[in-house]
């Protein structure tokens, strides 16, 4: 094959003339994009100064245990970083975020500002002819007439209770972000199925994983006739955890899929589709195993109820939240050698071996992002896949009769 | 500290666990090539189950 030189430089010379100007337009777009979102942040950094008890820098390995599990925790305050100040002040950069609680004087509301970042019960908040404290990132309300909060030998407060709190905290925001975010993105994409058959933009990001959910994931597990109905949940599910998993990568210190509470949520969700959604074969199944002695049904029948109501979705649960909280644990020790072989190495060298082994730990931890994702959104399609299977009740029989397991009897049993 | 040295135990176990799936799958994709988009599935799902057991250890373990 013979390519006349001068067409195709031409024919290419085109073409980059005409990408160029694309480019151009995109470029200009997300610099319009960056500006904007560094105002945003700029700010809101700009009025977030605020001042607190000085509470010392990160001096020795002692601090750093206590600022992991600061970091693990949730809190009522979006606090980026602290820095201590020519003045020997201690200062920190965050904003705050509401406080709503229900307490025995009704509904009250404030600015989570107003506990000027203490964490050891020493500020008390009034509002409503109540009094309120904040203790190891819980809200308590002081008993009538207590001024300060009295603590047991186990520095439990003895003269507080806990109120029910609904306040917006940290992994609160995070997830409503990323549902503004999901919802913005999503309908975006569908939007434009309407008018093209091959979405533009960020949508050709999304489409290609939305394709490998439903494929990858809920058809093979679910089943060619029943995916569709659950493939909403599932593609929800895997974006929700995803995106979470990365954001808690990022410097912002979220931490949200390391929640007990989040993920005792989502594998909730699961536990009540399965169970809505199974049928007649799988109740029988679990009740009165068919194909086995009928003395051994009742004991088949009590380790299947406890697998499918609290060990199917403890395993969900646990498994999400304990590699979520394991990975930010070691990635903030990592982060903690550059403070605590500083004497040791120099800081030129534990700053070095910090970063070489904290990029290398995050490399791993984008994966396990996505991976938990997977593994939790496959796990949900395959729990619901065996609540909806059908049985073609052509069971094989050996010789002498016996109903033999069929394949997905034997499946169903190993998980 | 019980707990503790029982948690070690059930991450050993896990340990080797892993090891076995791992390795007998890189052998089944040895001997089957195309089948490997299903043995790593299978691979994984198996993996995230075990590994559930390791962390709900691990759990129970530090309480």
């Amino acid at each position: 094959m013979y390519y006349s030189k001068n067409d195709y430089f031409c024919a290419n010379f085109q073409e980059h003339n005409f990408f160029d100007k694309e480019i151009m337009k995109e470029v200009s777009k997300v610099v319009k994009n960056l500006v904007l979102f560094i105002a945003i942040v700029s700010s809101l950094q700009g009025f977030a100064f605020s001042e607190g008890q000085d509470e010392g820098a990160v001096k020795g390995s002692e601090r750093v245990n206590e600022y992991i599990q600061h970091h693990i925790k949730d809190s009522h305050d979006f606090h980026l970083f602290s820095y201590t100040n020519s003045q020997g002040e201690r200062k920190h950069v965050g904003f705050p975020l509401p406080v709503i609680l229900w307490s025995s004087n009704g509904l009250v509301t404030f600015m989570s500002s107003e506990f000027h970042h203490d964490d050891n019960g020493e500020v008390i908040v009034e509002r409503n002819g109540s009094k309120f404290v904040k203790l190891h990132s819980k809200i308590y309300e002081l008993e009538e007439g207590a001024t300060t909060v009295n603590f047991d030998e186990e520095h439990h407060a003895t003269n507080a209770q806990k109120v029910l709190d609904f306040s917006i905290t940290k992994s609160v925001f995070g997830i409503l972000l990323v549902g503004l975010f999901m919802l913005l993105a999503f309908s975006s994409l569908a939007r434009q199925y309407k008018n093209k058959s091959v979405p533009t933009g960020f949508g050709r990001v999304l489409e290609p994983l939305v394709i490998y959910v439903r494929d990858e994931i809920a058809k093979p597990n679910i089943g060619e006739k029943k995916y569709r109905q659950f493939t909403g949940y599932l593609l929800t599910v895997f974006f929700f955890i995803w995106i979470l998993n990365l954001l808690g990568l990022t410097p912002f210190g979220f931490n949200v899929t390391g929640q007990v509470a989040v993920t005792a949520a989502l594998a909730i969700f699961t536990l009540i589709i399965y169970t809505v959604s199974g049928n007649k074969d799988y109740w029988m199944h679990m009740l009165w195993m068919p194909g086995v002695p009928v003395l051994i049904r009742p004991v088949l029948a009590i380790i299947e109820l406890a697998g499918a109501f609290l060990i199917k979705p403890f395993s969900l649960l646990v498994r999400l939240f304990a590699n979520i909280t394991a990975g930010h644990i070691v990635f903030m020790s990592l982060i903690a050698i550059m403070f605590v072989f500083k004497e040791t190495l120099g800081t030129a060298g534990a700053t070095g071996l910090s970063v070489f082994l904290s990029v290398l730990i995050l490399i791993i931890e984008i994966l396990v992002a996505f991976l938990q994702a997977y593994i939790f959104t496959m796990l949900s399609a395959l729990f619901i896949g065996m609540a909806v299977a059908e049985h073609d009740h052509e069971h094989h029989h050996d010789v002498e009769g016996h109903e033999m397991p069929d394949e997905e009897d034997v499946r169903a049993d190993f998980i | 500290m019980y707990n503790l040295i029982g948690a070690g135990l059930v991450v050993i176990g896990a340990g080797i666990g892993l090891g076995q799936i791992g390795g007998k799958a890189m052998e089944g994709i040895a001997r089957q090539p195309e089948a490997t988009g299903k043995i790593q599935t299978a691979m994984i799902i198996v993996a995230a189950l075990l590994e559930g057991l390791a962390f709900g250890a691990l759990i129970l373990g530090q309480q």
